[in-house]
Order: structure tokens, then C-alpha cells, then sequence
């Protein structure tokens, strides 16, 4: 198809038609911006595509009830705005805590991935649970120790002792 | 232990030898490792922290991960003392410099080649240095002490994330693969910043000597990589071994036997620029050393100076560095007594060679 130009300028004509009136043949080439003007077309006010990618984005997150700055870590408090503000977890349980925010900039600084490849400890001892289960017991015990409530402390030494398989040093406290 | 007797002699990754070892310097891997069951030491309790430590000296040092280890506890020794382990790469500058309320340490042996860093950011910061060109020795020796410290301890380890790191950035296989690559031709035929930015489109970082936001001083560059999830320890390394490398070491050849058949005199008129200043300077700073060095290790290893030996060059980038000197000297010394020590022993060193 040869290439108008629009009836009424220089520009380049987006819109075309071909009416028949009376028999007659008539042709109308118009710019965008003609086109608009005699109410054949409608004009979009162009936003660039990140404005419109970040708009969605950020509806998207709302969506997700209270947004991830306001995700916690049951286990060591730390709140995901922190995270931001330091770039450090606080302990195992976070990425639990932080999944979905964590997996998109996971990917983001390991080239798309979100999972695991590669070695595994040959002795994966302990599952995750029982990974968060010691911590928190080890919390416990430091609340204890820190209140002075040897009685409970020595008891939950010994728990964690036969949870770990090891005899935790009670002498190192 | 006595630090004071690591001042007279480079490390091992200094020593000048291994294969390619005219470009590439070093090589390093290193795994970050945490203790399942114990937050992070940026949220331990201070009890946590020193439990963690007492439990992770003991274990490393019972396991004979390596000849002749021995531990330093680095809240309890010298700011000086520090700063002489970060200039012999054994420990990073964020270790040396933590608070004294925060217990760490370091366990170095076998000659220097291994260091674990304890409390960190990480509670294990394991790492395997060697001279020249031997990723994969490196690789199989760090996976030997990794191995033998999994018997002993148990990471926090997730079957979706993988090994479990207080940053993102490292979690997956926790490993940092590096090169420490002497590459003065392609800065003077200003190519480098081609390598550079091959290495980001590989996901690669080039760094200083000194690691994050240090310069490259002395034309050496440390390479690393940067993705930890997602690929295997021996994909990383083999990238390394067969792409990376190699092609860098290529183009840093070509633009040495550029500069032979097209600038001869630019070429010698740099090294023996330097090889004059180095014999006569009496005052003289770090940074300026290292550049000076980095033109007469140029010389050597292109045969067109062979006054000197790439082991006395190493020593020298060694000990002219601040706490390595002042070690030497015995004393402490202000900037301008230093700039006048380092003159003073580089030309005494010179003249013996």
C-alpha cells in the first residue's frame, strides 16, 4: 500500500477510509492527530511502559494485603523493611518468612534462578523444621539465662542436647 | 601464636609460582557457611555469638582440616595485628574492623593457604588460596574441609534455597570463585574496560585487590562471580577454567606482544622508569609501590628485566604495606616515617637481589 500523507498536514497518515457517497468514491488520509480532531479516533496520552509496568507492579503488591515491608520473621523479628535497609537476614527462617519479595530479587541477582543447584551436605541431618525448632529452643535459652532462671535453663540445655545429638556446652555460657 | 613471625616471608599465594602464573597471581574459592539453629551473627545474641564461635574453634581445630592450623581470637589482639592478616589476605577489612564486643576469629594453615573466618557475616567464612593458576586444586581442597566440617556441625541448609547465607547474595552453594589476574597491558592499551564489561555481561564482578570498593591498584584485578542459586559448584568453576580465564589471559597476551612489535620503547621506558624510581626513591607510598611493581613484574615476565626475582617482587608488595612494614621495623610509625622505611627497605632489598 503506497504511503498518505494526511489531508490536512505533512504528517504522515494513520488513519484511513474509503466512503462511498452518492455513488462517489471518497478517500480520507489523517494524521493521528487530524483524526482525533474530527472525533474519528481517540487520542491515548502516551505513558512510557515502565511508568505503566511500575503502576501495575505496585497495585499488584498492594493486592498482597499489607504489602512486604510489613512482613515479619516469627523466629528473629526482623521485619522486611529492615532487610532492605541492610541487605542481611537474620537467621535461617527469613527466607521462609520473606519468600515472595526474596524469590524476585533472588532472581534478580542470580541470573533468574530461585532454587538450589549443587551440593547437598552429605549428612542433611537436621530437616528444616527441626533446624527452627532448635532456634527457637536456643532463643528460649538465652531468655532464660538472661533472666536468670537456671532451672529452666539447664532444661532446655539438656533438650536441646538430645535434640542436636550433642552435648551443648554448657560450660562455654 | 606469633604473628609478628608471618612479617619475614610472603604466603603462599605470593609465592610467584603455578601455572600461568606471569598473569594470573591467585586463585580463591571460598564458602559461606552458617550453624543450623543459631540466627545470623548480625541477629545472634552476644551469648549466641560466642557460642557459635567456641563450638566452630573447636570443631575446626579437632578436624585437621589442614597442616599446622592455628586460631587467632581477633577481638583480643592488636589493631596492628589485623591489619597484618587483611594485607595478607586471611582475613576481610570488615572482620579485622568489627567492634571489640563481637567474638571472632580466624583459623589459618597450611602454610596460609586456608583460612576460616569465624563470625563474619556469615559464622563460617571458609577459603582455599593458592598461587598461580589452580581453581581446581583450590576447589578440591575447600570441598575436603567443607566435607570434614559437615561431620562436625551442621549448616543451615534448605532444599529450595540450598546452603543459607545472612545475604541473598551468596545464598545457594554459598561460593565465591576468584582470580586475582595481573593485567597491565590491557589498562595501558585501555582494553580493560572491554574485559569488564564482557565479565558483567557474564554476571561476573572485577574488583580491586583488596575486594569490594577497592581499586585497582597495581594493574590486579580479582575477578569473581557473582550468582550463587540456580548453578552448581563445578559449572561456576568450570566457566572459570575453560572461558573466563583463558580468554582474559589471550587477550592480555596479545596486548603484551602488541606493545612489543608496536611500542618497544613505550614498553621498556615504563619498566625501567619503575626499576629506577624503585632503586632510588627515598620516600615512597603504598599505592605508588604497587604500581611501580606492577611495571617491573611486567619486565620479568616478559624477559626484558631480569635483574630481580618474582618471589623478591612479591615480598616487596608485601611488606611495603602499612602494618607489614611497621612489623618489620618494630615500632610504629606515622605516614611520613613509613613513606621513608618503605623507600629505604625496598632499595635495601633490591640491592641484595
Amino acid at each position: 500500500m503506497e504511503k498518505h500523507k494526511c489531508d490536512k498536514c505533512d504528517r504522515p497518515a494513520t488513519y484511513h477510509s474509503v466512503e462511498i457517497v452518492n455513488g462517489k468514491k471518497i478517500e480520507k488520509h489523517l494524521c493521528e492527530y487530524h483524526a482525533a480532531e474530527e472525533g474519528l479516533t481517540f487520542k491515548v496520552a502516551h505513558k512510557p511502559i515502565n511508568e505503566l509496568l511500575t503502576n501495575f507492579v505496585k497495585m499488584h503488591s498492594q493486592d498482597q494485603s499489607s504489602g512486604p515491608n510489613e512482613l515479619v520473621c516469627d523466629h528473629c523479628g526482623l521485619t522486611y523493611a529492615e532487610f532492605q535497609e541492610r541487605s542481611l537476614l537474620g537467621c535461617p527462617s527469613c527466607y521462609q518468612a520473606f519468600a515472595r519479595p526474596l524469590d524476585v530479587l533472588l532472581a534478580r541477582t542470580h541470573e533468574g534462578s530461585t532454587e538450589h543447584h549443587g551440593k547437598i551436605p552429605s549428612q542433611s541431618g537436621f530437616g528444616e523444621q527441626h533446624q527452627q525448632q532448635l532456634m527457637r529452643m536456643r532463643k528460649r535459652l538465652d531468655e532464660a539465662i538472661t533472666a536468670e532462671d537456671y532451672e529452666l535453663a539447664a532444661h532446655l540445655r539438656d533438650e536441646i542436647g538430645k535434640i542436636s545429638g550433642t552435648a551443648e556446652g554448657g560450660e562455654t555460657l | 601464636m606469633n604473628l609478628g613471625r608471618m612479617t619475614d616471608h610472603a604466603g603462599e599465594w605470593l609465592r610467584g609460582t603455578g601455572p600461568q602464573s606471569d598473569i594470573v597471581v591467585s586463585s580463591r574459592v571460598r564458602l559461606a557457611r552458617n550453624l543450623a539453629g543459631y540466627p545470623f551473627v548480625n541477629r545472634a545474641a552476644n551469648r549466641q555469638r560466642l557460642e557459635v564461635l567456641q563450638r566452630s574453634r573447636q570443631q575446626i581445630l579437632e578436624g585437621q582440616l589442614a597442616e599446622d592450623m592455628i586460631w587467632v581470637d581477633l577481638n583480643e589482639c592488636q589493631p596492628m595485628d589485623r591489619q597484618l592478616l587483611v594485607e595478607r589476605h586471611l582475613i576481610s577489612r570488615q572482620h579485622a574492623k568489627a567492634g571489640d564486643e563481637l567474638p571472632r576469629g580466624v583459623a589459618v594453615g597450611l602454610n596460609e593457604s586456608v583460612s576460616i573466618m569465624v563470625n563474619e557475616e556469615d559464622h563460617l567464612r571458609v577459603q582455599v588460596l593458592r598461587s598461580g593458576m589452580q581453581l581446581g586444586e583450590a576447589f578440591e581442597q575447600i570441598n575436603r574441609i567443607d566435607n570434614e566440617l559437615e561431620k562436625r556441625l551442621d549448616f543451615a541448609f534448605s532444599q529450595k534455597y540450598g546452603y543459607l547465607t545472612a545475604c541473598p547474595t551468596n545464598v545457594g552453594t554459598g561460593i565465591r570463585v576468584s582470580v586475582m589476574m595481573h593485567l597491565p597491558a590491557l589498562k595501558l592499551t585501555g582494553e580493560i574496560d572491554k574485559v569488564k564489561r564482557a565479565a558483567k555481561d557474564m554476571h561476573l564482578a572485577v574488583r580491586g585487590m583488596f575486594g569490594e570498593g577497592s581499586d585497582a591498584i597495581g594493574d590486579l584485578f580479582q575477578i569473581s562471580n557473582q550468582t550463587t542459586l540456580g548453578r552448581g559448584e563445578q559449572e561456576i568453576l568450570a566457566d572459570f577454567q575453560h572461558t573466563v580465564v583463558p580468554q582474559i589471559i589471550a587477550y592480555e597476551q596479545q596486548a603484551r606482544q602488541a606493545l612489543v612489535r608496536q611500542r618497544p620503547a613505550l614498553l621498556d621506558d615504563g619498566i625501567w622508569r619503575a626499576w629506577a624510581v624503585l632503586n632510588n626513591a627515598r620516600l615512597m607510598r603504598t599505592d605508588e609501590v604497587l604500581s611501580l611493581i606492577s611495571q617491573v613484574r611486567l619486565g620479568v615476565t616478559m624477559g626484558r628485566l631480569e635483574m630481580v626475582s618474582m618471589r623478591t617482587l612479591n615480598e616487596l608488595f608485601l611488606m611495603t604495606q602499612p602494618a607489614h612494614l611497621q612489623k618489620l621495623m618494630g615500632s610504629d610509625l606515622d605516614p611520613a616515617q613509613r613513606r621513608e622505611a618503605r623507600a629505604t627497605l625496598i632499595r635495601k632489598r633490591l640491592g641484595q637481589a
